[in-house]
């Protein structure tokens, strides 16, 4: 019987519940699969692509899919399909790091701005103002434009664009969650304001961040792809998506292949963390839609 | 020496209606192993009062007076002095246990952090001490609910919860507001009967905060009546149950289910226009022309026994 009660106890555990609403949510699986594909092959990168993705191969330019190079050659005879694999690990990695970078800034800056209110929550709101008025891969174009073209300007230049629809989500939900009884006890218990902001409220305005940073990784690595497409992203020799579909761009009648695939890789990988995203928002709350929708 | 002890202790609020006088002239003290029950209706200012000693009120308040804690004043403390009070020496049990415990940690961190806040301890053994708390507060498999969230418990469980919560550092006073409201009364009377139990064998003070005679009679050592902000009588438990001295007091007792169920006349005034004499005169049943305009003081009616009524100058 005790068991039994247990049991019924933990199943209303609010994570556990998560989890099973997201396993019932069809697209959201499908989502999380091709996303632990594309891990699995960024990580073993090295190890399964069947050829260096850097090595030109002068002599077999331009080949279409065969046995031997799956996806065919670019136009400096490089495997396609093996700079896809390398670039799938570029693209999780800009991916990863932008949107932990952004989600810490904002998260913490959103959670400042609503808990201490006053001066510092107009501060901090009214630079977020600033920068939503920008267009934000025009904001991103410009800034990595003036720091030069490289992988981590990008990054850099992502980060400073993305971190602002954390901070006006966080300083919604903190703004209520403030004004609940329990913070009001954990002041009594003798908790400081840092620890309370962190520790008591932080783990009660995480669900729409949740959502925010898996919908934030298919943003951003279209953002970072389109700004490599320009030119202001991964440089040569390096293998990413952006700058393949550029380079193949030249060659589209006559070797379709080498847009094609990497264009294919970037729409599956950015639907798959959409699909996963909207998985989440259902599965966390259903009433979160609106929320993350507003931003 | 008393171990808290009020003087003339107001507290106001400035909104834009006016400003509030949540407590005026509170003049109050609570004696070592003391409970003093304070008690009164709803809005009538009890909790301000509770929550002004731990210096918890918003910031558009004004507390004046002096709140002596074992000597020192609190007003005059800075914030991170005032933090190691608040949990430590001063613990608070709430009013409503499941929205004053935070939904998104377990109880067993909840309970924990008076004792990494006030006592060191590492995050590990702090959770064999809160295991040990729940025990004493009689939790039922007290190692598996320090890991189960606040919704996950019934309400006495929870209450329970927040009792250990409060007594984590064995504090020497502490405010309770309202500890049993929206228990069941069986579960009631159980909370009543864990209280008093641990506060005895700590030898804690406490200030009870309730409108619920029942449990102030099983509970208190004396009793202060709050009407209106102020304290319009104190007395033992005994005295005040035999021979209440105020009206109101009078009539809040008759109002009791198992004295007839009385209702008392008219409501508590709004505590922003509040009555120019004596705040309770215009319900009074017994009121002269005196009351209208002057304001009575505490008068001695029997040893140790105060009213604040000229019925008894």
């Amino acid at each position: 019987m005790h068991d039994i009660v247990i049991k019924i106890i933990e199943s209303r555990r609010p994570s556990l519940e998560v989890l099973k609403r997201l396993k019932k949510h069809r697209l959201a699986m499908i989502g999380a699969a091709i996303i632990l594909a594309l891990v699995f092959s960024a990580v073993l990168a090295p190890f399964i692509a069947p050829n260096d993705p850097i090595e030109q191969n002068l002599p077999y330019r331009l080949l279409t899919p065969n046995t031997e190079y799956p996806l065919g050659t670019d136009n400096l005879g490089r495997c396609v399909l093996s700079r896809l694999i390398h670039g799938a690990s570029v693209s999780l990695q800009i991916g990863i790091m932008v949107v932990g970078i952004t989600a810490i800034i904002g998260v913490s800056l959103g959670l400042i701005a609503g808990y201490q209110g006053g001066l510092i929550d107009e501060m901090i709101m009214r630079s977020v103002d600033i920068l939503l008025a920008f267009p934000g891969i025009i904001l991103a174009l410009v800034i990595a434009g003036i720091l030069g073209p490289s992988l981590y300007n990008v990054m850099l230049a992502l980060a400073v664009v993305g971190w602002t629809s954390y901070a006006r989500v966080v300083r919604g939900s903190v703004l209520s969650v403030k004004e609940k009884e329990f913070v009001e006890g954990a002041r009594a218990l003798g908790v400081s304001d840092l620890r309370i902001m962190f520790r008591h409220v932080l783990p009660n305005v995480m669900a729409p961040v949740i959502v925010m940073a898996t919908l934030g990784m298919a943003h951003v690595i279209l953002a970072a792809a389109a700004l490599s497409f320009l030119g202001l992203g991964a440089q040569p020799p390096a293998p990413e998506w952006g700058s393949m579909l550029n380079a193949g761009r030249a060659f589209m009648r006559t070797a379709p292949h080498l847009t094609v695939f990497p264009g294919l890789a970037i729409m599956v990988t950015v639907l798959a963390f959409n699909f996963l995203g909207d998985g989440l928002r259902d599965a966390l709350d259903p009433r979160l839609r609106e929320k993350v929708l507003e931003r | 020496m008393e171990i808290l002890k009020l003087i003339d202790l107001k507290v106001r609020f400035s909104t834009e209606y006016g400003i509030v006088r949540a407590a005026d002239t509170v003049n109050l003290e609570i004696g070592k192993n003391e409970t003093l029950g304070l008690i009164g209706e709803t809005g009538c200012g009890k909790t301000v009062l509770g929550l002004s000693i731990l210096r918890l009120l918003p910031e558009n308040t004004t507390v004046e007076g002096k709140i002596l804690y074992q000597g020192v004043d609190l007003l005059t403390l800075g914030e991170d002095e005032m933090r190691q009070i608040r949990g430590k020496e001063i613990a608070t049990i709430f009013q409503n246990p499941l929205t004053s415990m935070n939904p998104a940690l377990t109880i067993g961190t909840q309970i924990s952090e008076p004792f990494v806040l006030h006592q060191g301890f590492k995050k590990k053994d702090a959770m064999q001490k809160v295991i040990e708390m729940l025990k004493q507060v009689r939790m039922p498999s007290p190692s598996e609910r320090v890991k189960s969230y606040p919704h996950e418990l019934s309400g006495g469980m929870r209450q329970r919860a927040m009792i250990a919560m409060g007594l984590a550092c064995t504090p020497p006073l502490i405010i309770a507001d309202e500890p049993t409201k929206g228990l069941d009364v069986t579960i009631q009377a159980q909370v009543v009967e864990l209280i008093k139990e641990l506060t005895t064998k700590s030898g804690t003070s406490m200030l009870l905060i309730t409108h619920d005679l029942g449990v102030a009679a099983e509970l208190c050592d004396n009793i202060a009546v709050m009407y209106s902000g102020e304290i319009v009588e104190y007395a033992n438990i005994k005295e005040f149950f035999k021979n209440p001295g105020h009206p109101y007091t009078q009539g809040f007792l008759d109002s009791l289910p198992s004295r007839g169920l009385k209702p008392m006349n008219g409501m508590s005034p709004s505590l922003i226009d509040l009555p120019e004499g004596c705040k309770f005169y215009p319900r009074c049943p017994s009121a002269m022309d005196i009351c209208k305009s002057n304001r009575p003081e505490m008068v001695e009616i029997a040893k140790r026994h105060l009213v604040r009524c000229f019925l008894y100058v």
